[in-house]
């Protein structure tokens, strides 16, 4: 029993810093994105910035990063699905919420449901 | 002491969240919308005329036309051809004078068009937008372009109901209070309710159409004359007709986060 309790500690202690090199890691790719973002080079943002949500799924700004990369590019249902996952991570984000509305008012005017 | 330790290190934690959470930047984006429709078989477009209604201190048909061409002109990449106004209600007039020649409502049908005052009044006109052979004559005229038309009611509208405001009151020490007071309101302005219809000039077939509803409300003692009111209202659904058409480049800022 106290042998159980000892390994999954342990295991516990190991994964830590694993998480903690995860989110350190997706951090550098994402401010890496931002700088380029920033020059214009929007395609190397849109590569860093789904890098950065491959090594660490858990970190909502590279999501939310990379719904606005969609939204410039013009790729809005993969902006879209970004943007909720980056809600999903941090519903409570007033960033991600305004990025988010204001994208909805973009969208609902491309699929109008009064066309014919 | 150990407490005292936790609070200490988990408010120390929060701050640095809140830290960590703060790093933004603002970016402007251009956000490129398809047109909805693949206008790439037509290099010109005819802004025809309108079927128009409502207030008569406006021509729907002319102001309508006028507007769009100019707007199609300086954003979207089709030549724009000038061509005088297409008054269609004499047109479904004079169809309607033509199916009934020899009947005894002939009189009533060759008659001046009768004033349309609501959207009921529109119907009988519709049928002219499902006439194949019209349009494809028309498209024949200026050379099979893609052809623009539709319907405009622009009416007078009066909304008159409580509000709820705040109000400030003092009392007998002269102390300030702001308490809500309902007050009955009236309210004039407009409605406008166009419907554009996209027509392929080859075939005269309705490739497309699209309703929309803007209205606006003043106070009742502004005096806002109805041209105003039209062309502000108009202003805020052109960009979606224009998406109709041609790619459009939304602006606008995003926040990034780190």
């Amino acid at each position: 029993m106290r042998s159980s309790a000892l390994l999954v500690l342990l295991f516990a202690l190991a994964a830590t810093p694993l998480a903690a090199d995860a989110r350190s890691d997706a951090k550098k790719q994402v401010e890496f994105g931002i700088a380029v973002a920033q020059k214009g080079l929007w395609r190397e943002a849109i590569y860093r910035w789904e890098r950065a949500t491959v090594i660490d799924p858990t970190y909502a700004p590279a999501h939310n990063n990379l719904a606005i990369a969609y939204e410039h590019e013009g790729e809005l249902s993969k902006a879209r699905a970004a943007y909720e996952k980056a809600l999903q991570l941090e519903p409570n984000n007033s960033y991600i919420k305004q990025n988010y509305e204001l994208f909805k008012e973009i969208n609902d005017r491309t699929t109008r449901k009064d066309a014919q | 002491m150990t407490a005292r330790l936790a609070r200490t290190l988990s408010s120390l934690a929060a701050v640095a969240m809140t830290v960590a959470c703060t790093n933004y930047y603002e970016i402007p984006i251009e956000t490129p919308i398809r047109p909805k429709l693949d206008v790439s078989a037509f290099q010109r477009v005819l802004v025809a005329g309108f079927i128009s209604g409502g207030t008569e201190d406006v021509d729907g048909n002319v102001e309508t036309t006028r507007l769009l061409r100019s707007q199609l002109r300086s954003k979207s990449d089709l030549r724009v051809i000038d061509a005088d106004v297409l008054p269609l209600m004499e047109v479904v007039s004079d169809q309607r004078a033509a199916d009934g020649a020899g009947d005894s409502s002939a009189a009533a049908a060759s008659a001046a068009p009768a004033p349309i005052k609501d959207e009921k009044d529109l119907e009988p006109y519709e049928r002219l937008f499902a006439n194949v052979e019209y349009w494809k004559r028309i498209g024949e005229e200026y050379q099979q372009p893609l052809i623009v038309t539709g319907t405009v009611m622009f009416t007078p509208h009066q909304r008159n109901n409580f509000v709820q405001r705040e109000q400030e009151v003092y009392d007998s020490f002269g102390r300030r209070r702001v308490v809500p007071v309902r007050t009955y309101v009236e309210r004039k302005g407009f409605i406008l309710r166009p419907k554009f219809i996209f027509i392929d000039g080859r075939t005269g077939t309705v490739m497309h159409s699209e309703n929309f509803r803007e209205e606006v409300l003043y106070n009742a003692n502004q005096t806002t004359p109805a041209l105003s009111s039209y062309f502000e209202l108009m202003d805020r659904l052109i960009p979606s007709f224009l998406s109709t058409l041609s790619s459009q480049k939304i602006k606008g800022t995003r926040i990034l986060l780190q």
